[in-house]
């Protein structure tokens, strides 16, 4: 029998706990950038002008049709020969996750702004409110309920593909655990409690979108 | 006053309505009546351009446009600005599921007119009352009858003061019980010398309501005239075989 021993791991708290803050600031930084771009190639692929369509379907299926690592190690070795200038791994890591993420969440918010009535649009439309309007007082208050659960659930996946940035050498917290069991020789341990780390920042977050979509689910 | 002049639509190679030519004085109610497929959702639904016609012209109050290939291009500013003149009400009522009875009466004035707040909120209180609802003003529209929603949906539609009220089929989708409420606010509104255009299969309310009743088949307007001429002694053949389906059902 394999005798554990996490006293080796604990010796380590600081690195981990480093790497920990970097992850949850990274994905927190990917989540809010990738909504924002989202939301305008959502409504970039909804429009009636054919140049924004096809300028947001196009980002949204380049990013959708790529594995993340790819993007990202193409940010980080190929784009700066392209542009001539040098991207720290955050930059690159941060760009490529952001955008990897946007086309997911604009697919979400597109969705759900078609999945609204067409009468209600109608509607807004029949007691004279303007265009704009009628997306911000009527859909979007509506699509945003529906919304909410998978937009949390890309958040949680968003969250997990921080881990990959380890390949960069970015100190997250799977790269901390490298060091760590590269040190200590207790790679059992050390990964265990990184995946324990990861887990539990993520299943109370699943839940909550269990619980929302139970809300929602029973309501129409 | 409502003129409408030569009003064209046509769906792809579907043509729906083929100069269309009515005029409707101020308080006059009209009962728009034919077979489904005839055009008539089409014809509302172009007088407040929610569907733009292809061809003809529009006068509502002091609102007119004109439409046709040398026209400029419908501006989101003035399709905006026309359409609160003309009060629509649905088969499906249409309400916003996220507002309150009042949110949803209140939203014209409040956001189309930019009335101020406290304004707002008296006149659609007023119109509440008027559809006999003012104590449902803070549910929800999900916790209504199909006939209150219905009347909520007229209320929305009178709080923008229109010029006149299009109604489609807004009786259709309601359970036979809850149909009278609503024809009863319409009866009323009408008493109050609203303009009306309504679509419709309640042939007794048309008979009695109305001033006036259009036939449309294929997309044009068949037979027009004083609405109990029309109803008890049509003159077309093609109003008189529309008509025989509900002598012989009632
Ligand atoms: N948006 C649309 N696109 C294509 N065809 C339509 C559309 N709206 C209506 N039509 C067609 O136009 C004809 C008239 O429809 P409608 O005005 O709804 O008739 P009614 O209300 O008298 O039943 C029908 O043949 C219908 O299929
Ligand atoms: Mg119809």
């Amino acid at each position: 029998m394999y005798e554990w021993d996490f006293s080796s791991v604990w010796e380590y708290r600081d690195l981990l706990l480093n790497g920990l803050g970097l992850t949850v600031m990274l994905a927190v930084a990917v989540v809010i950038a990738g909504m924002i771009l989202g939301t305008i190639n959502a409504i970039g692929s909804l429009s009636r002008h054919f140049a924004f369509r096809a300028i947001s379907i196009s980002m949204i299926e380049l990013f959708r049709c790529t594995p993340l690592l790819v993007a990202l190690i193409w940010f980080y070795y190929a784009l700066p020969i392209l542009i001539g200038v040098e991207i720290s791994a955050m930059m690159a890591a941060f760009l490529s996750i952001s955008l990897y993420g946007a086309s997911f969440y604009s697919e979400i918010i597109r969705a759900g702004i078609q999945g609204i009535d067409p009468g209600q649009r109608e509607a807004g439309e029949a007691i004279g409110l303007m265009p704009g309007q009628i997306l911000h007082r009527v859909i979007l208050p509506q699509a945003l309920r529906k919304m909410i659960p998978p937009l949390m659930n890309q958040s949680i996946i968003n969250l997990k593909n921080t881990s990959l940035v380890s390949v960069l050498a970015i100190p997250d917290l799977l790269y901390q655990g490298k060091l760590i069991a590269h040190e200590n020789f207790r790679p059992l341990e050390v990964y265990t409690t990184v995946a324990l780390l990861y887990f539990a920042i993520l299943f109370p977050l699943t839940m909550l979108v269990r619980h929302l979509e139970s809300k929602h689910g029973v309501k129409h | 006053m409502i003129r409408i002049d030569a009003i064209e639509k046509r769906f792809d190679d579907l043509v729906v309505l083929r100069n269309i030519t009515l005029r409707i004085e101020k308080g006059e109610v009209v009962a728009l009546i034919g077979p489904s497929g005839s055009g008539k959702s089409t014809l509302l639904r172009c007088l407040n351009l929610l569907v733009p016609p292809d061809n003809g012209r529009l006068e509502i109050g002091k609102n007119r446009m004109v439409f046709g290939e040398s026209s400029a291009k419908l501006k989101p500013k003035d399709l905006a600005v026309f359409r609160q003149k003309t009060g629509m009400v649905f088969q499906h009522f249409n309400l916003f599921p996220h507002m309150t009875v009042l949110d949803n009466v209140m939203e014209g004035p409040k956001t189309a007119l930019k009335m101020d707040k406290i304004k707002a909120r008296e006149l659609a209180i007023a119109q509440l009352e008027k559809v006999g609802l003012s104590d449902k003003a803070d549910m929800y529209p999900s916790s209504l009858s199909g006939g209150q929603k219905q009347r909520v949906a007229i209320a929305r539609a009178i709080a923008m003061e229109p010029d006149v009220m299009l109604f489609d089929e807004a009786t259709s989708a309601l359970d036979p019980e809850l149909v009278g409420e609503v024809l009863s606010v319409m009866k009323e509104l009408a008493n109050e010398g609203m303009t009306m255009i309504v679509v419709t299969h309640e042939m007794a309310f048309a008979r009695e309501v109305a001033n006036r009743v259009v036939f449309m088949r294929d997309g044009v307007v068949v037979e027009d005239g004083p609405a109990k001429q029309v109803i008890d002694n049509p003159q077309d053949d093609r109003t008189k075989a529309f008509l025989s389906h509900f002598h012989a059902e009632s």
